[in-house]
């Protein structure tokens, strides 16, 4: 585990390095081009960075939480869920049990974010949770505790917030190009002179930085993306010692035709499974955040023998035709053999669509402020948050609640 | 003069690798001990979920009085053992399992007994606390694992032996035979 936390660490380093070099000549290129102060221009670059990070650091978790539209739900909401995170918590070595959020959509996804193991925090749609039996949603679960586990959830933050600086400084770049080349233009001539060749070449490697900069990002941010949610399947399945589990899973979020609202770019990484496409999935390109799920369903099926790291790594290798696997080294290295266990027995995994649905909703609507009252007759009774009376009848058999004794 | 300081520097480095390899196993034991106190959390759940269970149970399953029996009695097994060794609450805590397996698989030909309320929570929460024990299980056997192989592997054996580190045992189910259950289909 530390092994793969180690190797995770080393590759982050390595994309930020290569992301604040791309930043920093960026912001150098276009200091020079328009102000004649490359200086400047590194110096603008950097704050806009820097006031990106410290806002990730502080707030990330927070505003994608906010941005996505997740509620914040208790152990009484749903059961089931809090079970399975607390298991893949103990499964994991986790030193905290991570909050648990639910996002009211159809569509089956799930994410987790926060910057430490300690401040984790994993959200599902109701979606997903309507449509997975308990062994599949710890499959689920088990790759977004992996995220976790592995630290990728502050390594994908920064990223993307390294990212949307390079964007964002390209775009400034690119209509100061387009429309406010006035400015650069008269300092120009105002300098008077021959450099004006020089400021010619100067612009036009400008330019071709400004449109280059963001793609190269983009694809290292991608590549490394895809590695991780490998990586986080690998760490499901050894958590679960249940392949099979992430597997049909993955399978029933594939064929999902149910686009996830409130989802954008910069968050997509986090998510399980890429919420930006739901067509074409089983096409693998350098601009996906997410390898295929066809793929990935492939590899968690290639190795019912043994759920290990290196069962993982042998049934990527034996999959993909690569010769070079996912997981690092010292972590293949370190695992033993594991077989997979059984599947849960029929009895325990009795839930059926119909109960799940309502357990979703019952979760939705607690998590909206409604309060519950069980009527002695057998009805539920759900009080709206702002409910205008102090008592509330039984449809069923007339009975008077006061509403102060609800939960 | 320069024989000396290179016996100094190989003495400083001997002592360096020491110090490495003796912190190295305090924290691998104390990896070990935290994973056990994880298990002894989820035991204790269960020992005391079993009481309610079989309080509810009681009034719907009159004709499985064996079964019921069986729970108490290896829920007390259980209770007497704890903080013995762990070979011995392992046996006990397996018995347990077995007893609590055939109790839910008998309330499956109770209809009445499936439809109750406290009865599907307390199995869900008696289900997750079983998964906990094993994996809880599961990630202390990988640190026991951790730490007997550096009690034993050649160079750090040397420094558990001077500093009297002891391997620790794993908690083992069984026969591999009895976490076996019955196929379920996904298609529900």
């Amino acid at each position: 585990m530390f092994e793969l936390i180690r190797a995770n660490k080393r590759r982050a380093v390595i994309l930020v390095t290569v992301m604040v070099i791309l930043l920093g000549v960026l912001g150098y290129g276009l200091g020079l081009a328009f102000w004649h102060r490359p200086l400047a221009g590194l110096a603008i670059a950097l704050v806009v960075w820097s006031v990106l990070a410290l806002m990730t650091w502080f707030q990330g978790d927070a505003m994608i939480l906010s941005a996505s539209g997740a509620r914040r739900i208790e152990k009484k909401d749903h059961p089931v869920l809090f079970d399975v995170v607390e298991e893949m918590t103990i499964a994991a070595g986790l030193p905290k049990t991570p909050e648990v959020y639910i996002l009211d959509t159809e569509a089956p996804n799930a994410f987790a974010t926060g910057r430490s193991p300690e401040r984790a925090k994993i959200a599902v749609t109701a979606g997903l949770l309507e449509r997975l039996n308990r062994d599949e949603l710890q499959g689920v679960i088990g790759h977004e505790i992996g995220h976790v586990a592995n630290r990728d959830v502050l390594y994908m933050m920064f990223a993307t917030v390294m990212l949307g600086a390079i964007v964002m400084l390209a775009d400034v770049g690119f209509y100061t190009f387009l429309f406010g080349g006035g400015t650069g233009g008269r300092r120009t001539s105002s300098s008077g002179g021959g450099g004006g060749q020089a400021q010619a070449i100067m612009m036009v490697v400008t330019l071709v930085l400004v449109i280059l900069a963001p793609i190269l990002a983009q694809l290292l941010y991608f590549a490394l993306s895809r590695r991780r949610e490998y990586l986080a399947d690998a760490s499901s399945a050894r958590y679960t010692r249940y392949p099979e589990g992430l597997a049909s899973a993955l399978q029933k979020i594939a064929s999902n035709t149910i686009p996830m609202p409130h989802a954008n770019r910069a968050t997509a990484g986090l998510y399980i499974a890429n919420p930006l496409k739901t067509s074409g999935r089983g096409m693998s390109d350098l601009t996906s955040t997410h390898p295929p799920i066809s793929a990935r369903i492939a590899v968690l099926r290639a190795m019912n023998a043994d759920t290990s790291y290196a069962g993982y790594d042998t049934a990527f290798k034996q999959v993909s035709g690569r010769a070079v696997g996912v997981v690092p080294f010292g972590a293949a290295r370190d695992s033993k053999p594991t077989p997979a266990r059984a599947p849960s027995p029929a009895g325990e995994a009795s839930s059926t669509p119909a109960s799940r649905r309502r357990e979703t909703t019952n979760a939705l609507w607690s998590a909206q402020g409604y309060r519950f009252i069980r009527c002695p007759c057998g009805t539920t009774l759900k009080v709206p948050p702002r409910f205008p009376r102090n008592t509330v009848t039984c449809p069923n058999c007339g009975r008077d609640h006061v509403l102060a004794d609800a939960r | 003069m320069i024989g000396l300081w290179i016996v100094i520097a190989i003495v400083v480095l001997l002592v360096l690798y020491f110090i490495a390899q003796y912190n190295g196993l305090i924290n691998l034991r104390n990896e070990t001990k935290n994973a056990w106190a994880q298990i002894d959390v989820q035991l204790k759940r269960r020992h005391d979920l079993i009481p309610n269970l079989i309080e509810t149970v009681k009034g719907y399953m009159n004709h499985e009085r064996q079964t019921l029996e069986a729970v108490t009695q290896a829920r007390t097994q259980a209770v007497n053992v704890t903080g013995g060794s762990v070979a011995e609450q392992a046996q006990a805590e397996n018995a347990l399992s077995k007893t609590l397996r055939s109790l839910f698989a008998v309330s499956e030909n109770y209809p009445d007994l499936k439809a109750n309320q406290n009865f599907l929570a307390l199995q869900e929460e008696l289900t997750s606390t079983e998964n906990k024990i094993s994996f809880a299980r599961q990630f202390y056997n990988d640190a026991v694992m951790k730490l007997n192989n550096k009690i034993e592997m050649f160079p750090s054996n040397i420094v558990a032996g001077m500093a009297n580190f002891k391997k620790a045992d794993s908690f083992e189910l069984e026969a591999p035979a009895e976490r076996e259950a019955p196929k379920v289909s996904f298609s529900s």
